[in-house]
């Protein structure tokens, strides 16, 4: 289980997260939806500890990730696959290589099993024969499905998504949803789902939460979601852009201030 | 004015804290072998094999010139084969390091930074974290101790190229022979000169790899981070440079 506890984080005078409180249970998909900018992927950095936050935690499976030594940190890691927005692959590394990387650090594999893992995983998401190839010449979402094979080679028992789909055109986004829920279905993995794209948030989520000036809005199963009264969230979820919500949401701290100076005048 | 100067103290005093700290980091990285052993020899590898031509062009012409402004400086009253003195101390006691560092600093420093630079932006260094390998044991030790051991080799050859150079050019364009060329070059050598030559060339190679892996992995933003990281690495290195040619000269060339 992941639990995200009263989670602050700051970066230089601006608050991103403001107290930031979701559980996520063993085996469900949650999906956590919010406005570009509102804190979702620095939420999900503190998971892996790439970020330490200014107060409050995340536990994962018991364990505060901040207050890990770096060999329980790196233990931690190796049960958790990350998938990153434009997928972060090595550009010096062919896609071999790139999968392989993990699991050359974490598991006692030979060198014959690697192959084999690396192959498994790249048929996975339907990329085979593609294991000489270097990222340079992928497409856009070749790289987040080897991104992808990179996280589920580890055979990962979480998996988090940063934005799958974002940059990818509908069919393609499509086509990562269906391996976002094959691989569920195929490693019974936990996931952790960041997007804005609500297609995607009903197609891979078992509930949805809605973060929202740096705390969470709503979480409930995805129905619930679609079904809400929540204004902020309803906005949200029907892309409208007629809202106070909006406003606040997409200008930044000089433009947000002179919009509520402009209500109040 | 005042408070101008003040901030730039400060903040110069404050990045070399933090490069203290990123140094600490390095260091703490050490005992994961495993991780940067297999990388630095690549590493080496790569700094010594691209970095030889551009070295050893600025010391074949540093050699010719040498030779040339020698015959010229030194009048009649002066033995000619001083000339073969002068090329060889100059070579391996100053121009061939130092000239050779400097190129390095464009050449490999901005290199490293524009590398760990995208690296970071695009979130590869964070995809290594989560794979769980150190950052400092992946990227910045197999570069820090390639540039400490390979930069030597490096000016080794240019001090080489530099003195065959000078010797050519002296003994064709010259009225110099061999045997005069050579009995210069001799007449005060000591084994301490190229040994000088060569430490010098070691901190250099330290000075231009870890400001190039602190500024590469300091940056922020996109591709304009990128930029000015890589700028800032071959003016810092360049400086770096400078003052570590005139610290090694105080405290190695001083006589008691």
């Amino acid at each position: 289980m992941i639990a995200f506890s009263d989670l602050h984080k700051a970066f230089e005078d601006n608050p991103v997260l403001k107290g930031f409180t979701l559980d996520v249970h063993d085996g469900e998909t949650m999906v956590i939806i919010g406005y570009s900018g509102t804190g979702k992927s620095v939420a999900l950095k503190h998971v892996v500890g790439l970020l330490e936050p200014d107060s409050g935690h995340v536990e994962v499976d018991g364990q505060i990730v901040s207050e890990l030594r770096r060999p329980d940190l790196t233990a931690l890691r190796a049960t958790i696959g990350y998938v990153f927005q434009f997928a972060a692959l090595f550009d010096s590394l062919t896609v071999f290589e790139n999968v392989a990387l993990g699991l050359r650090r974490l598991q006692a594999l030979s060198e014959t099993a690697i192959a084999e893992r690396v192959r498994e995983s790249l048929k996975l998401v339907d990329l085979p024969r593609t294991e000489q190839h270097m990222p340079s010449e992928l497409s856009g979402g070749m790289r987040k499905r080897v991104g992808l094979a990179r996280a589920i080679a580890l055979r990962p028992k979480y998996i988090l998504y940063d934005e799958p789909t974002t940059g990818l055109d509908p069919v393609t986004s499509a086509v990562i949803d269906q391996l976002i829920v094959r691989t569920r279905e195929a490693l019974g993995v936990t996931s952790i789902v960041i997007t804005h794209d609500m297609r995607t948030a009903y197609t891979v989520g078992d509930r949805i939460a809605m973060l929202y000036q740096g705390k969470v809005q709503q979480v409930g199963p995805v129905e619930e979601i679609k079904g809400t009264a929540d204004p902020v969230v309803r906005q949200f979820i029907e892309g409208r852009p007629d809202g106070r919500a909006v406003v606040r949401a997409s200008l930044g701290d000089a433009g947000r201030a002179a919009a509520l100076e402009g209500e109040e005048t | 004015m005042l408070a101008a100067l003040g901030a730039r103290s400060v903040g110069l005093v404050e990045g070399f804290g933090n490069v203290g700290y990123f140094l600490a980091d390095t260091v703490r990285a050490l005992p994961d072998v495993r991780t940067w052993g297999t990388r630095t020899l690549q590493q080496m590898r790569r700094l010594g094999v691209d970095s030889l031509p551009i070295a050893l062009f600025i010391a074949a012409f540093t050699g010719i010139t040498l030779a040339l402004l020698a015959s010229y400086v030194f009048t009649a009253t002066v033995p000619v084969y001083l000339v073969g003195t002068l090329v060889g101390k100059t070579i391996m006691m100053e121009l061939g390091p130092v000239l050779t560092g400097l190129a390095l600093a464009g050449r490999v420093g901005a290199n490293i930074a524009a590398e760990l630079g995208t690296m970071k932006v695009t979130e590869q260094v964070d995809a290594l974290e989560t794979l769980a390998y150190n950052p400092y044991a992946y990227l910045v030790i197999p570069r820090v101790l390639a540039g400490i051991l390979m930069v030597p080799v490096v000016v080794a050859f240019a001090m080489a190229m530099g003195v065959f150079t000078g010797w050519l050019s002296a003994t064709t364009l010259l009225p110099i022979s061999n045997a005069q060329f050579v009995r210069g070059l001799q007449l005060f050598f000591l084994p301490f000169d190229p040994q000088y030559g060569l430490i010098k060339s070691a901190s250099f190679g330290f000075v231009i790899t870890l400001i190039g892996c602190y500024l590469g992995m300091g940056v922020r933003g996109g591709a304009e981070g990128v930029g000015g990281a890589t700028t800032r690495t071959v003016v810092y290195s360049a400086e770096m440079i400078l003052v570590l040619d005139a610290f090694w000269a105080v405290v190695l060339l001083r006589h008691p």
